[in-house]
């Protein structure tokens, strides 16, 4: 972040959507000095401003993904901060949460002081930090939340692993309300899971493989929204995944319990039929479920019961995926698809309108985990998207900047991308990434 | 490559009924090559096979070592105890330096589910599935399925139920597929701690009581059952398991009709089948074992490329696979 000023920049025409503010509406956007300045019809042109026509495109508040599992410290051949943050300016997104499930684990202020300092070289995306619940993720004791949001975490989780001590989470929730920070909770009773490598269900019993039952995440979720309404505390659950799920964080927030929620876009795709002949791309924790679990994910998204959509981006080498499906690692990359899928299934199937997604991939995230960004009203600082919502184009994993390729999308054509991204002012993604050899 | 079956035996799902048939009616005149004072006919004279087992196996592993030998193939055991697999190597890179040895088929048996297949997809060999984790066992199938076959003259209409634990069991799988694509009825029974979920949607019905299977079925094809299954808390005891389900002298002499017996071996007695019955009259349990070589000898040949109605002709010791084309 230099301190040089660059010159304003007017994006014309464009149809402006910010949901936040319930702006739906052809109109200019003018950044200047990282801000935006003023949004409004037939804005005039500042001395020395790049103007830019944007004409058929949406200028958007940029998309903010708060479960992205970046792999440095630990393992930078399948993720640093740098590269992460590079695909998820592709992707659209002006900033991210990095979950602490590194090597060594995110579980003090230092280790997050070093992501942000990455992020701030990165120049991509702005990241940032996710502290872990327990030191070491190790389900037992509370790690520092006071220090590492002192030094920048805006949330604790020990994603990767669930919290499963009961008595750990009431205090992890009570605590974190202290700091006014949500407890991201991957909702998983490890006694039932144990083994699992996909849905438990009519097509692991077809393949051999041990199933993950549905009651599995359940159970978490229950005890969860319980301990929400126990302590106050704010409990966010990833990537929820069951039907079951959704009826419990309904009835949770009809009594009240501050229960937010987010989800993925291969759950909201997807179905267990995708691990058929053993694709471990299909393979992620929580699996790939039913039909009608999608429908009512897809549902609860609309009426808000589920707010947001996160990619839960999960690198992983190459080696680690060609392998037997009981021996592969869970997890898949998403966030250089998660738009086009998003817009693909939900938007262009009827599902939301697309001021709707943009609530759940911007506005919506970024209010839960109190990031700056997620709207366009003057003052705040630019960061945007120009989405090209009519562009279709080919998922093709050997042009993606991540250094990771384990994606369940390769090959599907997908409508809506990212055409441009600006972080605070800075153009950080601009057209075609990386073109195709000639 | 037998355009009939395609490249790879990994399980009896893909499989059409036509395609099981052509492999149990092959497996007929091989059976006599058993009986022979001279067990060796030229079919597979010159071809390579790789026996590649992942997981310990005597009864499998043999059986398709007599196959291949009476087939007059060189063969190779591999197994993983003292191979570069304990060194680390992944599975593609075995499989990668099999396939740089010019090798024509490998069967292996891994304790993953999907193994084969994915073992298939990266070599241009011949790829038989001798088990993979819980998924399938084919040729163990198409031998209970040849076994019946000879006992009852048919498999159409045959009432058939597999015993004990069906939900870590890729005998049972393939057993379903099986039978069912070939017109049996088909049961299974046992607690449901060990019963998959979805079971019924494959269109097989779930007896809880051995009494009940035992009244309806024609033949029970009795399971092992794996002794860690107590300890990892499937069952209480074995004690009780053999209280509850069984198959006992006592409950078999209650049915109207004898009921033929199976078991994919290796036994434990008195813990899943009471031995009089293992032993009794109606036991085609080493029936099933003399099937085995003649079935897989008829995979091998199929796979190979050999023509279903030269296998006479292969075991007169006049054709080669491929006929002419070799």
């Amino acid at each position: 972040m230099s301190g040089e000023r660059t010159p304003p920049l007017l994006l014309r025409g464009g149809r402006v959507i910010d949901p936040g503010r319930g702006l739906d509406a052809v109109a200019d956007v003018l950044i200047d000095d990282r801000r935006i300045a003023a949004v409004g019809v037939g804005l005039g042109t500042p001395d020395g401003a790049t103007v830019q026509d944007v004409s058929g495109r949406v200028v958007a508040p940029g998309l903010v993904d708060v479960h992205v599992h970046l792999r440095e410290p630990g393992n930078e051949d399948e993720e640093t901060v740098a590269s992460g943050a590079r695909a998820a300016a592709v992707g659209g997104f002006t900033a991210l949460c990095a979950m602490p499930n590194t090597d060594p684990v995110t579980d003090n202020q230092a280790a997050v002081g070093f992501i942000l300092r990455q992020s701030l070289r990165a120049g991509g995306a702005q990241v940032h930090p996710v502290g872990a619940v327990s030191v070491g993720q190790r389900g037992e004791q509370l790690a520092e939340f006071g220090e590492m949001v002192g030094a920048g975490a805006v949330a604790v989780s020990d994603d990767g692993r669930p919290v499963v001590s009961s008595h750990l989470m009431r205090t992890a929730l009570e605590y974190a309300r202290t700091f006014g920070i949500p407890v991201a909770d991957h909702c998983d009773d490890p006694t039932l899971s144990a083994g699992g490598v996909m849905h438990e269900g009519l097509v692991a019993t077809r393949l051999g493989l041990k199933g993950i039952p549905a009651a599995a995440e359940e159970i978490m979720v229950a005890r969860d929204c319980l301990l929400a309404e126990l302590t106050g505390g704010h409990v966010h659950l990833c990537h929820v995944s069951t039907r079951g799920s959704v009826e419990l964080i309904r009835r949770a927030r009809e009594r009240g319990a501050r229960v937010t929620a987010e989800v993925t876009p291969h759950h909201l795709s997807l179905t267990h039929q995708a691990c058929e002949a053993y694709d471990t791309h299909a393979k992620m924790n929580p699996p790939l479920r039913e039909e009608a679990d999608v429908d009512a994910l897809r549902r609860a998204l609309a009426e808000g019961v589920i707010d947001c959509i996160a990619s839960d981006h999960a690198p992983h080498a190459y080696d680690e995926k060609e392998a037997a499906f009981d021996d592969a690692p869970f997890g898949v990359i998403g966030l250089e698809t998660a738009f086009g899928v998003a817009h693909t299934e939900l938007v262009c199937g009827g599902v939301l309108s697309l001021p709707a997604l943009i609530a759940r991939m911007s506005t919506a995230p970024a209010r839960l985990f109190g990031l700056p960004g997620g709207t366009l009203a003057p003052g705040v600082a630019a960061d945007l998207v120009v989405l090209n919502v009519t562009a279709r184009w080919t998922v093709d994993a050997g042009r993606f900047l991540s250094k990771s390729r384990n994606t369940p999308f390769q090959g599907r054509v997908l409508t809506g991308r990212a055409l441009a991204t600006i972080v605070s002012g800075r153009v950080v993604h601009e057209g075609d990434p990386a073109p195709g050899p000639a | 490559m037998s355009p009939a079956l395609g490249k790879d035996l990994i399980g009896l799902e893909p499989l059409s009924a036509d395609d099981i048939r052509l492999i149990l009616d092959t497996a007929e005149p091989f059976k006599e090559v058993s009986e022979r004072p001279i067990k060796k006919v030229p079919a597979l004279r010159g071809k390579t096979i790789v026996n590649l087992f992942f997981e310990a196996s005597t009864r499998t592993r043999i059986s398709f070592e007599f196959a291949e030998k009476r087939l007059s193939a060189d063969t190779v055991n591999v197994a993983a105890t003292g191979s570069s697999v304990q060194k680390g190597e992944t599975l593609v890179d075995t499989a990668r330096n099999l396939e740089a040895m010019r090798i024509d088929m490998v069967v292996i048996r891994h304790g993953s589910s999907g193994a084969a297949e994915f073992l298939g997809k990266r070599i241009r060999s011949n790829v038989i599935n001798a088990g993979d984790g819980r998924h399938e066992h084919p040729t163990q199938a198409l031998l209970d399925l040849l076994t019946l076959r000879d006992r009852h003259g048919r498999i159409e209409g045959l009432k058939v139920c597999l015993v004990g634990d069906v939900l870590h069991s890729r005998v049972a799988r393939s057993n379903i597929w099986g039978l069912l694509k070939l017109g049996a009825e088909v049961a299974v029974c046992g607690p449901h701690t060990l019963m998959p979920r979805g079971i019924t949607e494959l269109g097989v019905t779930v007896f809880s009581r051995i009494e009940e299977a035992i009244t309806w079925a024609d033949a029970l094809n009795v399971l092992r059952l794996q002794l860690e299954r107590m300890e990892t808390g499937f069952i209480p005891s074995l004690r009780e398991y053999y209280r509850v389900f069984g198959v006992t002298l006592e409950r078999l002499e209650r049915a109207a009709r004898p009921l033929t017996i199976m078991h994919p071996g290796p036994m434990n007695r008195g813990v899943e089948i009471d031995s009089r019955v293992a032993d009794g009259p109606h036991s085609v349990i080493l029936d099933q074992v003399t099937n085995g070589v003649a079935v897989r000898m008829a995979v091998l040949y199929l796979l190979a490329g050999g023509k279903p109605e030269l296998a006479d002709a292969a075991k007169r010791g006049a054709g080669a696979p491929g006929g002419t084309t070799e």
